[in-house]
């Protein structure tokens, strides 16, 4: 049933990623954009990372697509008509494409509860975090304590993010 | 702005209800999904809805420049400043056990204030950059 679930998913999300390719209206592919991202969540859901999927439905499918019917307002509503595809460019697509395949039949099995991944600190994690750190939820204590540099890093990435778009876009209070 | 009264009524009624479940998201990620990171993001959204339904100029004035730049810096200030104050206080940089007499209720207090620096940093960036981009819209032509 879930793999059922799965299939159907990963298809509509196939069927919205070639949309976007294909549709010139940039309104219709920013609002396919933000679908794919729901989907996205829901898939999450399915895998059980409940915390990356709320993640990925707040900012894939809410915020982004909003800044981009921001940017939206700034640009025309039709894409550009480009120029003719290259021989070349379909090649090298197809070519990096097909060596990504190849590169994950090398990756552990969907699911396999031996994959090195499982094996490193999770285990740990899952053992000690209510003994070290405390709170039920262990995304949070790997998040927040365990992993406190990541995140420390990530809110200033986010803050730089903030701090470019200011400098770049604001109109300040000196004209230039 | 007359017109639509049910968009704007709809709006209004809407507004504590987001900013209460971002709250709820904030200060009860250790127990469910969800953190800082999610609060921030939906707390930013009642404001979105907010400019995209009253104008940018109303919800400038709802939340100014300065409080945003304010809330962005201090943000990050209060998760390094958490890692800071567990070196002070004799443990290592981010380690929140010495935070506190018992370790995991040095753990508790740590992880609240980093979540919360992160929820403000998050929510001050992303209502920055959308305010930044609808105020380039020449329709509301105003002042950052």
């Amino acid at each position: 049933m879930i793999e059922l679930l799965d299939i159907v998913i990963l298809g509509m999300m196939v069927v919205a990623a070639l949309a976007v390719l294909w549709l010139r209206d940039l309104f219709a592919v920013a609002m396919l954009s933000g679908a794919y991202s729901l989907m996205g969540a829901t898939l999450y859901v399915l895998l059980d990372a409940v915390d990356v999927a709320f993640t990925e439905a707040a900012v894939g499918a809410g915020i982004a697509t909003v800044l981009m019917l921001g940017t939206l307002t700034l640009v025309p509503r039709q894409e550009k008509q480009g120029k003719k595809p290259s021989l070349a460019g379909l090649f090298t697509v197809a070519a990096t494409g097909s060596l990504l395949i190849w590169a994950t039949l090398d990756m552990p099995e969907y699911g396999d509860p031996d994959a090195p991944i499982h094996h490193h600190v999770a285990p740990r994690y899952m053992k000690d975090s209510t003994a070290e750190v405390g709170p039920p939820n262990v995304v949070t204590s790997v998040l927040a304590s365990y992993r406190g540099y990541d995140t420390l890093g990530e809110t200033t990435v986010i803050f730089t993010a903030a701090i470019g778009v200011m400098a770049l876009l604001a109109r300040g209070r000196r004209k230039p | 702005m007359r017109e639509k009264p049910i968009l704007r009524v709809g709006t209004k009624f809407l507004i504590p209800f987001i900013l209460m479940f971002a709250l709820y998201v904030q200060f009860h990620g250790d127990f469910g999904p969800g953190g800082g990171f999610q609060a921030g993001v939906i707390f930013a959204s009642a404001f979105i809805l907010y400019a995209i339904v009253f104008g940018i100029a109303h919800a400038r004035r709802a939340l100014p420049a300065g409080i945003r730049r304010l809330l962005l810096s201090l943000g990050v200030l209060i998760y390094a400043g958490t890692g800071v104050l567990a070196l002070a206080e004799g443990g290592r940089f981010l380690d929140y056990s010495s935070l506190a007499a018992q370790p995991v209720l040095g753990q508790h207090v740590g992880i609240f204030l980093v979540e919360f620096g992160v929820g403000m940093t998050v929510f001050a960036a992303m209502t920055t950059i959308f305010f930044v981009f609808a105020s380039r819209d020449p329709s509301a032509r105003e002042q950052d």
